[in-house]
């Protein structure tokens, strides 16, 4: 295929202009976001390929600030006619209007910070179509080798390329290329009136040789294991139980029950029960949790965030009590918490938004096993689903596999299980955690789109929660 | 631009796109093409308590171009730059992908992409400028707030307009066109009482612009499903007779879509086999069809994404599995027409509309009789969440958060927080009736939906 265009340091000439009628205009900030997106997207079924991809696109957003108030337009058209009639209409929002005058308060952009000088060959060196087919075709004929009762066999293939120039007129002027390339598999099984669905998905950042790596043997083996025992599952019984959930994905329940109520959006919003809580206690004393973009190669790790700034370590809450909010300039300048690195957006077409990046539970002191042990009858959860959290609050999570805990001791799987709460009830009861901390690739879909993340925790024991079923 | 100003619309030219298409894909020695393209423009205002919070403007175009290779194989490309280099690569690329096209199945071009349409009666209406929107939505924001003095916050808003083009154009002469306005308001109160644990509840209203759009009853429904749910208490575990909302089992229809969809069929992923077409699958008094046309059906389409016209089509008749719903290559795979029903992509996802539920021809819609203002120990329904995470339409079942009521002795109470679990197959077997006449919604049309013996978990 033909090459996209980049942003290199020409743009500077087009975007001071921009940035200095905005300012003249009466704006106290512009910021202006340019992206460049090359993706492909890969499906294979049963021993075929059935959908090749592929995607790109070029465009900008345009952001303008009034005091607290905020004007976005995005646009396809980069071209200076294109980028000044997206300026002219966020500064019509406000109220404001381009004028003649050259007083704008804005001394230039200062020397480019560019993250993406050592990521120029990163699109090439990913795997070629040919390549990349290949892999996601042994994914499934590694699931048809290893499972039984198999019905459908899926893999799938994302890789997203992403070049971004920030440029702002209180001095932000940055670029950066991202690399994120996500495989799955997924497989239903059936037996009779049986059925069991089960899928995994593995993610990373900046590692253009990563599908390479991919173990899709393990992958296939872990992944019929558990449709296996799925298969044939009764159904939970309702109530209210001791869970342990497991690490890596069970994450999730962090990222979607509290990490949401932790963004600064929230608590503009006044849709989060912590907003006035910094210092407070607001989980148990076991729990540490922290939000970062900077581990190496997972998934929500950014050289820079969609704003310009360096991503930070953020301990969001540390032995129970809570220390910090996430926040993006928006947030900043809304509810005074500073600015943490985590302004974040799918796509041009978004204005960014405080976001989560890698977030996790700290690992604590006890073994998964002690967790289990731990508990007479209650419910463990080795594999989680997707969930949801309602705007008061409240959440559920499906749980895709499931082992009753009796004794102390695993016990027969079960499935249908739901689990319902509340963060601010369920965060006390987080008693126990192990000392096997994972991380696990995911997408959180928010304010301002769908991006990249990772959640992970260790094993974690809740002492109570309601668990829905049948 | 003046501060009342819409923003501009983009235009697609039919005739230009296909012609430098037609030019390009001749350079690159390609024969046979089709293509799928949109542009739109939308604004949209959020407030937050008299302040207005975000003010968006979007510009975007998207096309999709699919071309056949040498050996009949498929590829596809899609892009939002609608340049000439952009086209140009968009063509390339489709190319290179075709070298990966899926030989076991290969779509054709639509034997009815020329066919005549249906005409639409969707009147094109001039968008206001962005201010406007928002001293409506402030005002609309303030109205909710005076309804009850528990409701304190308004935090989930939007107005939007959209001006919007869609194209689908193929390289036998096929060319479809369509353009849209549309304008969406939703609501959603956060009500908080002392001592009591915050509630929440809303509304959505859409039309073909802001000066249609129904914003008092948008204000009044939001308001009062919301001061509905103010006095609450916990349910206790087990199973209930359920009441479903027209939206709530639309909702629920629309999420096991997958049983009447040739695609997930011939993919083994649905709980339909191709043999089930003619068997039970209901109560004998449920009639399911699917009718984009619907003059409810607020931004319908009257073609599909393969150019193919849209139409009504029963999918459960007398109880009975009628009808699939079909792209150009499953209905081949059938060797019936095609539906109506199809996107456009390297394998084409097929997808229903909008719903029109209700009794079957000349059946009574169940058990009569049923009403909820007299019932006693059932559950309402009134909306249902987390349909993407709850709901394993592969294997039938579901386990849904829901909003809803209680009802004793006629009298209805909020339930504090529960989920109903339960198989699709079941309740399209165990429905009691219909209540009341069909309500029309933006997913579809459907009359409240009695069904027996679900499990309902709560926090008793």
């Amino acid at each position: 295929m033909l090459a996209l265009e980049g942003f290199d340091l020409s743009w500077r000439q087009r975007l001071e202009p921009l940035l200095a009628a905005g300012r003249a205009a009466g704006a106290s900030l512009v910021e202006v976001f340019l992206e460049s997106a090359d993706h492909i997207g890969l499906l294979a079924e049963q021993d075929r390929i059935t959908s090749v991809s592929p995607a790109f696109g070029r465009g900008a957003g345009v952001r303008v600030f009034r005091g607290e108030r905020d004007g976005f337009v995005s646009t396809n058209d980069l071209s200076e006619r294109g980028l000044l009639v997206a300026l002219e209409q966020a500064l019509g929002m406000l109220g404001l209007t381009i004028s003649s005058s050259s007083l704008s308060g804005f001394d230039g952009l200062p020397e480019l910070h560019d993250h993406a000088l050592a990521k120029g060959d990163w699109l090439g060196a990913c795997p070629t179509l040919a390549e990349s087919t290949d892999r996601l075709l042994e994914g499934t004929a590694l699931l048809d080798r290893h499972g039984q009762h198999l019905q459908a066999r899926r893999g799938s293939y994302a890789r997203d390329w992403q070049e971004v120039m920030v440029a702002a007129s209180d001095g932000t002027f940055a670029r950066d290329i991202r690399l994120h390339q996500s495989v799955g598999l997924t497989a239903l099984a059936a037996d009779g009136d049986h059925r069991a669905s089960q899928g995994r998905r593995y993610g990373s950042s900046d590692r253009p040789d990563d599908l390479r790596q991919w173990d899709a043997q393990a992958a296939a083996i872990d992944l019929c294991a558990s449709t296996q025992a799925m298969l044939h599952a009764d159904y939970v019984e309702a109530g209210t139980y001791p869970v342990v959930l497991a690490n890596r994905f069970g994450g999730v329940i962090f990222h979607e029950a509290c990490g949401h109520l932790l963004e600064t959006t929230q608590v503009e919003r006044g849709t989060t029960p912590f907003a006035d809580r910094i210092e407070a206690p607001i989980a148990h004393s076991a729990v540490t949790a922290i939000d970062e973009g900077l581990s190496d190669g997972a998934f929500g790790s950014l050289s820079m965030d969609d704003e310009g700034m360096v991503p930070q370590r953020t301990v969001l809450i540390e032995n129970g009590v809570l220390k910090r909010f996430l926040s993006d300039r928006a947030g900043e300048l809304r509810t005074g918490h500073p600015r943490t690195g985590s302004g974040r957006r799918q796509s041009h077409a978004f204005a960014a938004a405080s976001r989560m990046r890698n977030t996790y539970i700290a690992a604590g002191p006890h073994t998964p096993e002690q967790l289990i042990e731990s508990v007479d009858r209650g419910l463990y959860c080795k594999s989680m689903g997707g969930g949801s959290v309602g705007p008061t609050g409240q959440f559920n999570f499906a749980v895709e596999e499931g082992y009753l805990i009796e004794n102390g001791r695993l016990g027969k799987p079960v499935k249908g299980a739901t689990l319902i709460g509340e963060a601010k009830e369920v965060m006390p009861r987080l008693s126990m955690c192990a000392n096997d901390l994972e991380l696990a690739a995911g997408f959180c879909g928010s304010v301002s789109g769908s991006i990249f993340v990772t959640v992970g925790q260790p094993h974690i024991k809740v002492d109570a929660i309601t668990v829905g079923g049948r | 631009m003046g501060t009342s100003t819409a923003m501009a619309t983009l235009g697609l030219d039919a005739h230009s796109l296909s012609e430098q298409l037609g030019s390009l894909a001749q350079g690159l020695g390609i024969e046979r093409w089709d293509l799928g393209a949109a542009c739109s423009t939308d604004t949209s205002v959020q407030v937050d308590r008299g302040e207005a919070k975000q003010l968006k403007g979007a510009q975007r175009s998207a096309i999709t171009v699919r071309v056949w290779n040498g050996d009949g194989l498929v590829g596809i490309t899609s892009t939002s730059d609608l340049s000439p280099a952009g086209l140009a690569r968009a063509l390339s690329g489709a190319r290179d992908a075709s070298a990966y096209g899926n030989a076991d199945d290969i779509p054709a071009f639509s034997p009815l992409a020329t066919a005549p349409l249906e005409p639409l009666d969707q009147p094109l209406v001039e968008p206001r400028g962005i201010l406007e929107l928002l001293d409506t939505l402030r005002e609309a924001e303030r109205e909710l707030l005076s309804r009850h003095a528990a409701i304190t916050t308004v935090p989930y808003n939007g107005l939007a307009q959209r001006s919007s083009e869609r194209l689908y154009l193929n390289s036998a002469g096929a060319c479809r066109e369509q353009k849209l306005t549309t304008a969406s308001l939703y609501l959603y109160a956060r009500s908080e009482e002392e001592g009591r644990k915050p509630r929440s509840s809303g509304a959505v209203r859409l039309a073909y612009g802001l000066q249609q759009l129904d914003v008092a009853g948008c204000i009044a429904e939001a308001a009062e499903r919301t001061i509905a749910h103010l006095d609450y208490a916990p349910i206790q575990t087990g199973h209930y007779t359920c009441i479903f909302s027209p939206e709530a089992f639309l909702d629920l229809i629309g999420a096991f879509s997958s049983l009447f969809n040739a695609r997930a069929v011939l993919d083994g992923v649905s709980l339909s086999d191709r043999e089930a077409l003619g068997s039970t699958l209901a109560v004998p008094f449920l009639s399911i069809h699917d009718n984009g046309l619907h003059p409810g059906n607020v931004g319908a389409s009257n073609f599909d994404g393969e150019g193919t016209p849209v139409r009504r089509l029963a999918l459960v008749e007398g109880g009975v599995l009628r009808h699939f719903l079909h792209s150009e290559a499953t209905a081949r795979a059938f060797g019936v027409e095609p539906t109506g029903h199809a996107g456009l992509g390297a394998k084409v996802s097929v997808g229903p509309h909008w719903f029109e539920v209700g009794p079957s021809a000349g059946s009574s819609g169940g058990a009569s009789g049923l009403d909820r203002h007299s019932a006693d120990g059932v559950v309402w329904i009134d909306s249902l969440s987390a349909l993407h995470a709850g709901v394993k339409a592969s294997q039938g079942s579901f386990s849904l958060p829901f909003d809803g009521w209680l009802i004793r002795n006629g009298e209805a109470r909020s339930i504090e927080a529960a989920t109903v679990a339960g198989d699709i197959r079941a309740v399209l077997k165990g429905l009691l009736g219909f209540e009341g006449e069909a309500k029309l919604t933006p997913d579809g049309l459907c009359p409240h939906v009695w069904v027996e013996g679900l499990s309902v978990t709560g926090d008793a």
